[in-house]
């Protein structure tokens, strides 16, 4: 049997008193879209910074494509083939939509001690700069700076950078988080799309849109794996069931306190 | 991010007579004619101040590249122009009289600090970055009053010009001025395109979100580090004119508030613009200067202008001549 190209054991991350990963354990086979579910807290997010490198565990390993990658740092994870989107819009606001892509082309494109030629006109990242904005559904808005983006295209930019820098492993942190319900669904078919290129590992809130796309679904709670399964087995499981009726009684309660 | 400036070689076009061109062309051409103004006049004291103006005008691009385009808000930059000075005055005091010999140490020198300071203080952020810079530049002057061989706290008045063999006699002050106004537009020019390069967006990225540029895979620090070597060069450079244009260093040159003031012509001038530093250096100097003639309180004068700059200008002068393209 191969190795899977993400191979977490063990993980285990606490700020203070606060258990966010707790001996998590994960296997994504190349190809496949992975998402983790859970209710707020649970650990969604630190996840991710564990995985692109931000954050240093305290215990556990994670194999990336047959390799040790857990003291690796950020820049090189991504080299490796490890890209993330954020969930808190994550850009450059003063440069355009295509200078930020192209930014992340340049990252790939060796070192950047060049320091004479204008790299505004550097057709090699132009070029694929381009494509991948074209890729998303911003070709129009390639000069747009990126404060004057919508949030939702803001959104798509996000997937674009992350494309750009032509991962392996594609880490999406809630990349429909504050989108309306139409741009929601432009979101799934884009996702869509990407599905059985890039290997992905999705956090998501939207169930719908989760259960849509995923071939696999991983359920944490409080920082531990209490799931992992086919988006159908994990829709009946129980456990889960509980964890989120829990959740959802819980916001009920808040909503009758708050109105 | 503005479009990308092209200063040289571009064909004049009607697009160029945008005001901020205009305010550009009109202070390069005051700039060079103002030896033939003291010429005609007879008056040296305008070719003294606006020689001055020069350099501090290139110490203050020079503190723009890492400032305005790294957002590396460095408070011990004088340090560069008192290590440059001193590399003359020491030289020349122990024999050395050559210019290629003593540019070369200064410029040598100021690499070395910097590349120091900057693997120290670019792990650190924000107000810290800011203090550890200040305290390295504290340190140097300090040490700078602690040199009792080459006057201490007096300072050292120096005996001769540099000099390059008969290729420029720096003793001409219409030829040193005239060089300090090449190698501040070689400074411009060279910042113009440093920042448009690979090179200088990934500084600027860094600046923007620093973050990101590490999600994306860039390794930021060793790019922030070069600007500050680079930066560090230039000023240092700066430092060995001011020594030759007064003749004379002294650790005042390099005290904290000299730090302050290049700060404060590049945000007057514009933060992030690449002849701003320019603009704000006159600005600045010639402000001082007109203020210092007419009352001894000048500060009094200068500051709620700065506040005032710092309030509504968020692009500095250069900001205000560009029109409504920066918010």
């Amino acid at each position: 049997m191969t190795e899977p190209l993400l191979h977490v054991e063990g993980l285990s991350k606490r700020f203070g008193g606060v258990v966010a990963a707790d001996a998590v354990a994960l296997a994504v086979p190349r190809g496949e879209f992975h998402a983790v579910i859970g209710p707020n807290g649970a650990g969604k997010t630190t996840l991710i910074g564990l995985l692109a490198g931000e954050i240093s565990p305290q215990g556990g390993h994670i194999r990336f494509d047959g390799r040790d990658i857990t003291r690796i740092p950020v820049h090189r994870r991504s080299r490796l083939g490890v890209a993330r989107s954020f969930q808190i819009t994550s850009l450059f606001p003063d440069f355009t939509a295509l200078d930020n892509v192209a930014l992340a082309v340049q990252a790939h494109s060796g070192h950047s001690f060049r320091l004479w030629k204008n790299a505004r006109r550097d057709r090699a990242l132009r070029e694929p700069a381009r494509t991948a904005l074209a890729g998303v559904g911003l070709a129009a808005r390639a000069s747009v700076r990126v404060d004057k983006l919508s949030h939702g295209e803001q959104r798509q930019l996000e997937i674009a950078m992350a494309l750009a820098t032509q991962p392996q492993l594609l880490l999406l942190d809630e990349p429909m988080a504050g989108m309306g319900p139409e741009e929601s669904a432009r979101m799934v078919t884009m996702l869509r799309k990407l599905k059985g290129g890039v290997t992905i590992l999705l956090i998501e809130h939207d169930m719908e849109a989760v259960f849509a796309l995923a071939d696999r679904v991983t359920v944490l709670v409080y920082g531990r794996v209490i799931a992992n399964g086919e988006p159908a087995a994990i829709r009946a499981d129980p456990v889960v069931r509980e964890a989120y009726l829990g959740e959802q009684e819980a916001r009920a309660t808040e909503l009758r306190r708050n109105g | 991010m503005k479009a990308a400036p092209a200063l040289f070689g571009k064909a004049i076009a009607p697009s160029c007579l945008a005001p901020r061109t205009v305010l550009t062309v009109t202070l390069l051409v005051v700039l060079a004619l103002v030896p033939i103004y003291a010429a005609f006049t007879g008056d040296p004291f305008a070719l003294t101040l606006f020689t001055r103006v020069l350099i501090m005008a290139i110490a203050a691009v020079s503190l723009n590249l890492i400032m305005g385009y790294g957002g590396m808000a460095s408070f011990g930059h004088a340090a560069y122009l008192g290590i440059g000075g001193y590399a003359v005055g020491i030289l020349w005091k122990e024999g050395f009289a050559s210019g290629f010999v003593q540019w070369s140490v200064a410029v040598g020198v100021s690499a070395l600090f910097a590349l120091v300071v900057g693997a120290l203080s670019l792990r650190t952020r924000g107000v810290y970055f800011i203090m550890i810079t200040l305290a390295f530049a504290q340190m140097v002057y300090y040490v700078a009053q602690g040199l009792d061989r080459y006057g201490g706290d007096d300072g050292l008045t120096i005996g001769q010009r540099s000099t390059f063999g008969g290729l420029v006699d720096l003793n001409n002050n219409t030829l040193f001025y005239y060089l300090c106004f090449a190698l501040l537009l070689a400074s411009v020019y060279l910042v113009s395109r440093l920042v448009n390069s690979r090179f200088g967006l990934a500084l600027q990225g860094a600046r923007s979100n620093e973050r990101r540029m590490r999600a994306i895979g860039f390794p930021t620090f060793r790019y922030k580090l070069a600007a500050f070597v680079i930066a560090g060069v230039l000023c240092g450079l700066a430092g060995a004119l001011l020594a030759n244009h007064t003749n004379f260093i002294s650790p005042a040159i390099m005290y904290w508030t000299r730090s302050g003031d290049l700060m404060v012509m590049v945000i007057l001038g514009g933060l992030g613009s690449w002849f701003g530093p320019v603009i704000g250096a006159v600005l600045y100097l010639a402000l001082e200067e007109a203020l210092s003639r007419v009352t001894e309180y000048s500060g009094l004068v200068i500051g709620p202008v700065l506040l005032l700059a710092a309030i509504y200008l968020r692009g500095g002068i250069e900001g205000l001549f560009a029109g409504a393209g920066r918010d």
